[in-house]
């Protein structure tokens, strides 16, 4: 009996792809080589679980795992079924090359989600290129890439900047001060910084750069005490933040005077730092966790079920959420024979849905994403109030601090 | 001018948390000569217990620093037992396995603490800062400044005028000699390696409210701790003492007259031209062998 109930299933699954792949495809393409098979689509999701920037990847990890299982229960695409294949590369730049690798050529994924840090992305860049497969990064960073395999949905400078730098200027004054860790994405940020203080007439008094994981920062602190900038603009990051933060507050800096604004500080960073070292201090994202709209609700809700009641969403997250559905969306145009790397590029570009932050699209130029920059102050609680959103989406400009690049349909051109 | 004295104060205050680190291993390394990596885990450990015994029981700090002490030194005396006492006599194989050791400590704490950066909050009766000399001064590094001086002196009283530290100082000259004469130079050892350990735990509770505390957080102070052992001299307290004044003062002035990533350049460079020339530290104690 249960013989013939395999027997039957098999045959009803076989006739099923035959007749879901369309007649003349199967017969132009070899099955065994198609993307989507069996009613499947393989996906890769590589982000550290371990390592140092583990914890921070689990819950990219996490948004993307949610994403694909959310969109699997209401039908998948076009009936077919997300398959994730998850690697932990180890927060280590060589190991997510390697995994790359494995999972374009050995599995056979469509599409790969991940990485946070840089470092880690460059590392990957060539084997996408190579194959002509397609990597969805969702953190934000330093721009100056204009990839035609990889897709980008988190904030580049001009994103994070623009409304931010003049707002902060406005209300507290032209002296600043800039601090960042000792990479590149610091020093980017603060290339573009420099450039909106010229145009504004601001002044940069001091400029430095910290060794990554450094937490002596009581000299750093001598020179507030004695600069009395403005603004302390900073883009310190990872444990480096938190020793900030707290040796400031120890030191008895007023944030009502001395304020620090961040361009990495989100709720995990507080969480990690407590919110009275946190508090009064600012930040600059397209996203923060008590953002009011019903999709981020939804979120919220739907992670915290997923994954823990503890547990937060922050401005890297939330786009590892919804760059899942700007996949569905863009897969959805296709027939699964035309299920490819390079068909689902053309068919991203311009895609538009409704992120927890708000409507956001593809720009079909810079495979860049157009968001909503908000302005938030942090609380003692850990959360941040938000006190002001941009008036319309902003697009995305990655070589904006370069006025003589710009990236475009067909790569980057010089002008 | 006026930048002078916040900046001696600063590297006061830097010196102070480097003597806090390197004190444990001074001792361990001065009088064992097991050049112990999972130093480093120690002081991870210490600030982790801060944690625990703030999240779970609701314990402050001050009130938790002795029994952190006396948990860390346990756990000391028990590495020291367990593994240690084997490897006296191959001083090269203790590097493998106080490595590994640290290892161990560093992913336990992964498992069952969670990977995810913690804080400990300030005593609230030293948030505040006071001014000293008309500079304004955290409060709390005062009293870790305070406090790692009283540590350094019960560290002198205890090697110097005590029946333990005697013997100890016996068995460091000449570990046969001192056993022909019945002293018990294991249980001296076993005591020697928890004191450390304990204060290695202490200076973690310490530092915790004004760093952040993660499973790796040790790998950077083993390295301080090491660099003021090296360039103090093995064996020498004094040494330990007056070359944390030194790097306090070298790192804190060469960050405020340039920035943080020069200082620790010229920092390691200076070390390594001196242990160049006086491969013994700056001071080292004549034994007649």
């Amino acid at each position: 009996m249960t013989i013939k109930r395999r027997t039957f299933l098999k045959g009803s699954i076989a006739a099923g792809a035959f007749y879901a792949s369309g007649f003349p495809h199967v017969w132009i393409k070899d099955h065994s080589q198609a993307y989507a098979a069996d009613g499947e689509i393989k996906v890769g999701v590589l982000f550290s679980l371990t390592g140092t920037t583990g914890i921070i990847e689990e819950s990219l990890n996490k948004a993307t795992l949610l994403a694909i299982e959310e969109i699997n229960d209401a039908g998948g695409i076009n009936g077919m079924k997300i398959v994730p294949v998850v690697e932990d590369p180890a927060s280590d730049p060589a190991t997510f090359a390697e995994k790359a690798r494995k999972l374009v050529l050995g599995d056979r994924c469509v599409s790969v989600f991940g990485s946070y840090t840089s470092a880690s992305r460059k590392a990957v860049l060539p084997v996408f290129e190579k194959r002509k497969n397609l990597y969805w990064y969702p953190t934000l960073y330093e721009g100056r890439e204009c990839s035609k395999n990889v897709i980008y949905t988190g904030a580049v400078p001009n994103q994070q900047q623009d409304e931010f730098v003049p707002w902060l200027f406005e209300k507290f004054g032209k002296r600043w001060y800039l601090i960042g860790s000792n990479y590149i994405y610091p020093k980017e940020e603060n290339n573009y910084c420099k450039k909106l203080l010229a145009e504004l007439g601001g002044e940069v008094v001091n400029e430095e750069y910290v060794p990554l994981g450094h937490s002596e920062f009581s000299s750093v602190i001598n020179k507030f005490r004695n600069e009395k900038p403005d603004v302390i603009f900073s883009t310190v990051v990872g444990d480096s933040v938190v020793a900030l933060h707290r040796q400031y507050r120890a030191a008895g800096l007023d944030p009502e005077t001395m304020p620090m604004a961040s361009l990495t500080t989100s709720e995990n960073e507080v969480a990690a730092m407590g919110g009275d070292a946190a508090a009064g201090h600012f930040t600059s994202a397209p996203y923060f966790m008590v953002w009011e709209s019903p999709e981020n609700e939804a979120f919220v809700r739907a992670y915290r079920d997923r994954w823990g009641q503890d547990k937060v969403t922050h401005f890297v997250s939330e786009p590892s959420y919804f760059q899942v559905y700007m996949f569905k969306q863009a897969v959805e145009k296709l027939a699964p024979s035309d299920i490819a790397p390079d068909n689902i590029r053309e068919a991203v570009k311009g895609v538009e849905l409704t992120a927890p932050q708000g409507q956001v699209r593809l720009d079909p130029a810079t495979l860049h994403t157009f968001l909503w920059p908000k302005i938030g102050v942090c609380k003692s609680d850990g959360q941040f109030e938000i006190l002001k959103q941009s008036n319309e989406w902003l697009e995305p400009v990655p070589y904006k601090a370069y006025p003589n690049q710009v990236c475009t349909e067909n790569g980057l051109s010089e002008v | 001018m006026d930048a002078v004295l916040p900046q001696l104060i600063t590297g006061l205050s830097i010196a102070s948390i480097l003597l806090l680190v390197a004190l444990g291993l001074a001792i361990i390394y001065g009088t064992t000569g097991v050049i112990n990596l999972a130093h480093g885990e120690f002081v991870m450990l210490g600030a982790y217990s801060a944690w625990m015994l703030q999240t779970v029981i609701g314990l402050g700090l001050l009130e938790s620093l002795v029994i952190i002490f006396l948990m860390v030194a346990l756990l000391g005396w028990l590495v020291e037992r367990g593994v240690i006492r084997h490897l006296y006599k191959r001083p090269l194989d203790t590097i493998l396995a106080t490595w590994g050791i640290g290892v161990i400590a560093q992913q336990a704490i992964r498992l069952t603490a969670g990977g995810e950066l913690r804080y400990v909050e300030m005593p609230s009766l030293l948030a505040g800062s006071v001014p000293i000399f008309g500079v304004e001064t955290s409060l709390f590094r005062v009293f870790i400044l305070v406090l790692a001086a009283a540590l350094f002196g019960l560290t002198w009283y205890l090697m110097y005028r005590t029946d333990i530290g005697m013997k100890l100082r016996a068995i460091t000259q000449n570990r046969e000699m001192a056993s022909c004469f019945g002293i018990n130079s294991r249980r001296i050892y076993s005591l020697t390696f928890a004191y450390g350990a304990g204060l290695a735990g202490l200076a973690g509770a310490l530092v915790s409210p004004l760093k952040s505390v993660s499973p790796e957080m040790g790998t950077t102070y083993v390295i301080d701790a090491f660099m003021v052992v090296v360039l103090g001299g093995v064996e020498s307290l004094i040494g330990t003492i007056v070359s944390s004044a030194i790097l306090g003062q070298l790192t804190g002035f060469l960050a405020f007259y340039s920035n943080d990533t020069m200082a620790k350049a010229v920092t390691l460079l200076a070390i390594v031209i001196l242990i160049r020339f006086r491969p013994q530290g700056l001071f080292s104690k004549k034994v007649r062998a």
